[in-house]
């Protein structure tokens, strides 16, 4: 058994930026990551990073209250108006430290970090290196830990990558370390710590449509809410709207920000046909934009009956070649079309994961010593919604928050390095479980029970939902868990050594409770607020639902609770763009 | 094309299992990645199949492999441009952990010999450092690097010097000396130009021939060789180390 004083689980952008702050404040800190974290999800982001900084000559009247307002508003008011002032006040001071780290963002002719606008902001706020934001800010938090490593000024900062951690270590209601799966030698591997971090990022792929990485798994949500940490606002899914024809790979909100047009099969910019997204056009919020594009091929005035076209042609060569050049790529080569000669083939796709491990504003979990921060926590600063370039923005933030509150509370322990007893038992379960497991010889494969979870939900608990869809889904899970009682481990060597067999085995079982909690949380919620569209009930509810949902777990089943939204400063009012 | 056969490298040390080819014959579908087959052979045929990868994207850096005889990613390779005989094998120069998967330990230990961050002794300002927008355009594309080892692998100085430090490091050294920000440019040149550094390079550009990012690695390696021969001219004066 090895022992850190703190475990961060999760080397993305949340992550790292809570390791190094857990290390400045001079703890030993050990990041466990399934992957490198250079391939961490995080890399993904194309668009960019908001912050109030005013770069843009639109920009000069920007401001951190109006960077929150905005940020309360796309969250048609659910989001926790105390944290989202928190990381908008934050997000200057944050982006400046990407840049002084390192961070090539793209220039303004001034020298300074350049912005664009992204939808749902009143203001170009959102900074950009071309679009490949997540893949530089990613690339500049791994060189400083390696900066870290080599630094002789701290406690050491460690990272073990390809370490599956399956569970944690929980004493007495206090949270005292993790097992890892080594995918190296296949073993499992006990930790102890006085702390864990989770920055595990979103569930994405519980839906078969999503944009997100084959990685970004319900595992990460799962693990803490099975050993007590509830869940919250799980209900809420971001879809993108343009998400590319056959793979779902993203196609940028930065396309639409840059100038690009949405058009239906009759050449019509059919936003304008819409009343919410009339205005603002191609920069409305997502949520807004996503739904009027599935109308649209809902009502036959698409392509093939699947999507519509996202033209940029009109931005030209040049300036696609230098603010888009990463999405050209894209299209060239997963769908063999050319953007500056084509239009681009795009439908909607399940994008992000509002909600996640409920988190107090300093990324404190219900658990004790466990904090959580970046898409797998909840804060909650997105809310109902999310708006484009807040969520790089929240890893940063709150990973460096919760690191912060993570060293505190691990400096005020009057006793450390306790529940060695625990943490071994926990190995021996973690092992005997594993081999229940591959020892499985039933009748079903276990991808096709987790793909049809994943086309379930994408079907019935989308972009619209509905009291029979969603009673029809819940049918399906209860069916998805038959079926996983008598699956077969389909591999020929039991080795666990990068044995996805038993990897898709743990998802599959993470990924049937998660999505259950997701759909426990639409049916219940009988209204329509940003994301959460039910097409029974249209109208948004401040009377009744107002409130977040918490979900728990139990050996008995997942149980519903609410709790209310903070209000600091903007009463709610109908959200109008 | 209805079906494709992928002949896959299999081999787990550990088991001193012999090294061999499977066979496996995967229904083709329209759009099909190499990746997307392998998946499948993973998780219907064999579960056990090693790989890595996580973002299917061409992103992340995780899936580069030998395939059809080139370095390549398996998530951006389309199927129907290699036709209906798939044959994959491991990143070369690395010992294989298992099936595709190599140990990339000492690929990571070479990129961090270059100090692979930015260096400045300048007091940081309040707001950004400012840059201008064609010393930026130095950065554009070499930024672009994923870390996935194919250059490593099509290197064949690695192949005959085990401590060559790599091109994939050399491109990260120089994104960061082209940096206006930076002022490491003297503590990385005594890495890059000693013994295991760019003279070794025998400028056959077969890091830059496979690499996904078009990164200029080769461009790289001349670069930080003229920047050496440079520094040793002027006494190592630190000032006149820019390009
Ligand atoms: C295609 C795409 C584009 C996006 N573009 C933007 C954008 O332009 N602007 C914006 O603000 N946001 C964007 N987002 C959202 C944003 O990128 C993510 O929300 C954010 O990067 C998540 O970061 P993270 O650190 O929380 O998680 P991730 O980066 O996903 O990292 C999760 C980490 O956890 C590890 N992990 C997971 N489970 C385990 C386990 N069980 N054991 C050990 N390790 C584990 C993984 O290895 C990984 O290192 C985009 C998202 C996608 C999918
Ligand atoms: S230079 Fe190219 S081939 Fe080499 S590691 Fe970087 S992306 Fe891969
Ligand atoms: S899976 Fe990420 S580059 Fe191929």
């Amino acid at each position: 058994m090895r022992y850190f004083p703190v475990i961060v689980v999760g080397g993305g952008l949340a992550g790292l930026r809570a390791a190094l702050e857990v290390n400045m404040h001079n703890i030993p800190v050990c990041v466990l990551s399934r992957v490198h974290p250079v391939r961490s999800h995080s890399l993904a982001a194309q668009g960019g990073i908001n912050g109030a900084l005013g770069n843009h000559v639109r920009g000069s009247n920007d401001s951190v209250e109006k960077h929150a307002f905005d940020t309360v508003k796309g969250s048609d008011y659910l989001g926790d108006q105390d944290a989202i002032i928190r990381m908008c006040n934050d997000a200057p001071l944050r982006i400046y430290e990407m840049e002084h780290w390192g961070c090539p963002f793209s220039r303004t002719s001034e020298g300074k970090i350049a912005q664009r606008p992204f939808g749902g902001a009143g203001f170009p706020r959102t900074a950009y290196a071309e679009d490949k934001t997540g893949h530089v800010l990613l690339h500049t938090l791994y060189e400083q830990v390696v900066r870290f490593e080599h630094s002789s000024e701290r406690a050491d900062i460690t990272v073990l990558d390809e370490m599956l951690v399956t569970s944690l270590a929980v004493d007495d209601g206090r949270c005292t370390g993790v097992i890892a799966l080594n995918l190296k030698t296949g073993n499992f591997e006990a930790f102890q710590s006085d702390a864990v971090i989770f920055a595990t990022g979103g569930s994405g792929r519980v839906y078969s449509n999503s944009t997100n990485a084959l990685i970004s798994t319900a595992l990460g949500a799962y693990i803490p809410f099975k050993d007590g940490a509830p869940l919250k606002d799980m209900e809420f899914i971001q879809f993108h709207p343009t998400t590319l024809i056959g793979t779902n790979i993203l196609m940028t909100e930065g396309c639409r920000g840059e100038g690009g047009f949405l058009v239906n099969n009759k050449g019509e910019r059919f936003l304008a046909n819409y009343e919410d997204s009339k205005k603002a056009m191609e920069v409305a919020p997502r949520d807004i934009v996503a739904r009027n594009i599935q109308r649209e091929i809902d009502a036959g005035r698409g392509f093939e009956n699947s999507y519509v076209h996202l033209d940029i042609r009109h931005l030209g060569e040049k300036k696609i070649n230098e603010r888009l050049p990463g999405i050209r790529d894209l299209c060239i080569k997963f769908a063999n079309i050319d953007p500056v000669t084509d239009p681009i083939p795009v439908q909607p796709g399940q994008h992000y994961t509002m909600g996640g491990i409920d988190t107090d504003i300093n990324g404190a979990s219900d658990i004790k010593g466990l904090f959580a921060a970046g898409e797998c926590a909840c804060v909650s600063v997105h809310g109902a919604n999310r708006l484009g370039g807040n969520s790089l923005l929240e890893t940063i933030v709150y990973g460096a928050i919760a690191g912060k509150s993570c060293a505190e509370y691990v400096s005020s322990l009057a006793q450390t390095k306790t529940g060695a007893e625990k943490v071994e038992a926990k190995l021996r379960d973690e092992e005997r479980r594993a081999r229940e497991i591959v020892a499985k010889d039933g009748d079903y494969l276990i991808c096709d029970v987790r793909d049809e979870l994943a086309q379930t939900m994408a079907q019935k608990v989308g972009l619209f939902r509905k009291e029979d869809q969603l009673r029809s889904a819940l049918e399906d899970i209860e069916r998805a868990k038959d079926k996983f009682k008598k699956v077969k481990f389909n591999a020929k060597s039991k080795s666990l050594s990068y044995n996805y067999e038993f990897i898709n085995y743990l998802e599959t079982e993470a990924s049937i409770c998660v999505s259950e909690v997701i759909v426990k949380g639409a049916l219940e919620r009988k209204e329509s607020r940003g994301s959460h569209f039910r097409l029974d009930f249209p109208k948004r509810d401040d009377a009744n639902f107002l409130k977040h949902t918490v979900a728990r777990y139990s050996k008995e089943g997942i149980t519903l609770s609410y709790k209310p939204v903070k209000i600091v400063k903007w009463e709610p009012k109908e959200r109008k763009y | 094309m209805d079906r494709v056969i992928f002949e896959v490298f299999r081999f787990i040390p550990e088991e001193k299992s012999e090294p061999h080819f499977d066979r496996f014959e995967v229904p083709y579908t329209k759009g099909m990645t190499v990746l997307q087959g392998l998946l499948y052979i993973q998780s219907k045929l064999d579960g056990s199949l090693g790989l890595r990868f996580a973002c299917r994207a061409g992103i992340c850096g995780s899936c580069a492999m030998h395939i059809n005889g080139v370095y390549r990613l398996a998530c951006e390779t389309q199927v129907s441009l290699l036709g209906e005989h798939i044959r994959v094998r491991p990143l070369g120069h690395l010992p294989i952990i298992k099936d595709l998967v190599v140990d990339m330990t000492e690929f990571w230990e070479k990129y961090k010999l270059v100090k692979p961050y930015l260096i400045h002794s300048k007091n940081v300002p309040e707001k950004e450092f400012l840059q201008s927008v064609d010393d930026r355009e130095k950065l554009t594309r070499i930024v672009d690097c994923i870390l996935c080892g194919a250059c490593y692998a099509a290197c064949p100085v690695v192949d005959t010097h085990k401590d060559y430090i790599g091109p994939h490091a050399f491109a990260k050294a120089n994104r960061f000396i082209r940096d206006s920000r930076d002022d490491g440019t003297f503590e990385r040149l005594r890495i890059i130009g000693g013994e295991d550094g760019v003279f070794r390079c025998h400028t056959v550009f077969s890091c830059q021939e496979v690499c996904p990012k078009e990164i200029n690695a080769s461009g790289s390696i001349a670069e930080l060789k003229m920047l050496t021969t440079k520094a040793a001219f002027t006494a190592f004066d630190r000032s006149k180390l820019k390009m």
